[in-house]
């Protein structure tokens, strides 16, 4: 802990500021052009992300007059420092994390929390009740879908901590990709608990059909309803953050493999190699979890969110839970 | 760089000052697959604070007046209104009806407009109005 490394700490973290926001950028266009294509349309270009952004930062940033300026203002800010600190922690592929070593599985999943607790603040701060309502539906919203996070994290940290070490780091993790650790009867468990994680997905990145917090057509984009300009801008890049973030985090926890070595690469070529390889299971992962679910279905009403996620997937982790369990202890007469 | 990111994303708020409903369909068909005026980048919001666009279809009606000047205000500079459809511009088929505080152009003067003529006008001509509005918006950036 000297200044060398804080230095570098630094620098590393303003790269990957740009790094983030740049990708999450890309990711949110190609997801339009996909959904676009999906209905039979053209769709706008894959960069048009980056010239809403840059459109959005050259018009005037109206602050409501009712509102409480400092924590209207802040809530942008602290939305998408938090997103982009996500990807501090979470692996990028081949690359261990930057604060590597400094935080674990927990605290990510803490800090997935706190873009959304800015919304909701900058949601309360606006004065609106369009927005007050907006706020009122994320905060709901968040409580349904930590209930089955916590189950799929503690059934992988569970099932790890058959092998020894520290079962929430991440370097851990992925060093141990779970399938390897599992019988038959595990493998189904992971599988339910991969397909929970896929539907709690768009539940945490707002998207339909859980964007119940953000419903345009019905409470007038609900929690941004009076930000504008650059304090939008903010919050659209931290959208684009945070989806790249949690396919990061998805890959992470279930497809933790490298192709460099599938390849018998090494040196530079090989990191590159696993570079574009994640980058390549990010938009797989982005397709299944938010695209092709968002060009699918309709929104659903709050009632249904918070029934969907507490009882319909939170059985689905469980019963992945309990396979995983069994599986030490029937899995091996199997 | 700037004026080009006008050109390539503009977001509309749309108002129903009173219309038939007849224009707000031919927004709504500006949207489908067939005209996908989201290839141009043009996409519909939720909020005035959002828009650069806000489009009116429809006289104005006495009970939509303040309305009307509150929604132009709330919007961010800088911004277009387009009035969309034949009876926004000068009555129409409302012409010198009881209930009509007059054209949106009369109650709030100075702000950039376009229109759209037509009962209703077809989404080709709506899109070209959009077309006509991000051309103004690059020219202000321009001069600026
Ligand atoms: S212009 Fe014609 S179609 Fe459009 S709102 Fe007016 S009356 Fe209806």
């Amino acid at each position: 802990m000297n200044g060398g490394f804080f230095f570098w700490l630094v620098v590393k973290a303003i790269v990957i500021t740009f790094i983030a926001i740049f990708f999450g950028l890309l990711y949110k266009g190609i997801d339009r052009k996909i959904v676009a294509h999906m209905q039979g349309r053209v769709g706008p270009p894959i960069r048009q992300p980056f010239l809403d952004v840059i459109k959005l930062m050259s018009k005037e940033n109206i602050v409501p007059k009712h509102a409480v300026r400092w924590l209207f203002n802040a809530a942008p800010l602290i939305c998408l420092a938090s997103s982009v600190m996500l990807l501090l922690y979470v692996p990028w592929g081949g690359i261990d994390a930057i604060l590597e070593g400094h935080g674990d599985l927990i605290l990510i999943l803490y800090l997935f929390a706190i873009p959304s607790i800015a919304m909701v603040a900058g949601g309360f701060a606006s004065s609106s009740p369009f927005a007050a309502v907006g706020a009122q539906r994320e905060v709901v919203t968040m409580i349904s879908y930590e209930l089955p996070l916590a189950v799929i994290i503690i059934g992988i940290a569970w099932k790890l901590s058959g092998i020894g070490g520290d079962v929430f780091s991440m370097a851990f993790i992925t060093a141990h990709p779970i399938w390897e650790n599992v019988g038959l009867l595990g493998l189904i468990g992971i599988v339910m608990l991969l397909l929970s994680m896929i539907i709690v997905a768009p539940g945490e990145l707002a998207k339909i059909p859980f964007d119940v917090a953000e419903a345009e057509t019905e409470i007038a984009e609900g929690l941004t309803v009076e930000y504008s300009g650059r304090n939008l801008a903010m919050f659209y890049m931290a959208d684009g953050v945070k989806i790249f973030a949690f396919s990061a985090l998805i890959i992470a926890l279930f497809f933790p493999y490298g192709i460099a070595s599938l390849l018998s690469l090494n040196g530079v070529i090989a990191s590159i190699a696993d570079f574009l390889f994640f980058l390549l299971k990010v938009f797989i992962v982005m397709l299944f979890s938010v695209t092709l679910i968002r060009a699918g279905v309709a929104r659903l009403r709050i009632t249904q969110v918070v029934t969907g996620y507490w009882v319909t997937i939170t059985l689905i982790a469980l019963i992945g839970l309990v396979l995983l369990m069994w599986d030490s202890h029937v899995g091996r007469w199997l | 760089m700037i004026p080009k990111a006008f050109k390539r994303s503009l977001w509309v708020f749309h108002v129903n000052s009173g219309s038939c409903n007849g224009c707000d369909i031919e927004i709504i068909a500006a949207l489908t697959p067939r005209y996908d005026a989201e290839r141009f980048g043009i996409k519909l919001v939720g909020s005035p604070r959002h828009a650069d666009v806000i489009a009116f279809t429809g006289p104005v009606t006495n009970d939509m007046k303040d309305k009307v000047i509150r929604i132009i205000e709330q919007t961010p500079d800088p911004k277009v209104i387009v009035v969309v459809g034949s009876c926004g511009i000068g009555g129409g088929v409302f012409h010198e009806s009881y209930h009509l505080a007059g054209p949106i152009d009369k109650l709030y003067p100075n702000a950039k407009y376009f229109y759209v003529p037509g009962c209703p006008p077809r989404p080709e001509a709506i899109i070209q109005a959009f077309a006509k509005a991000w051309e103004w918006l690059e020219e202000l950036e321009v001069k600026k």
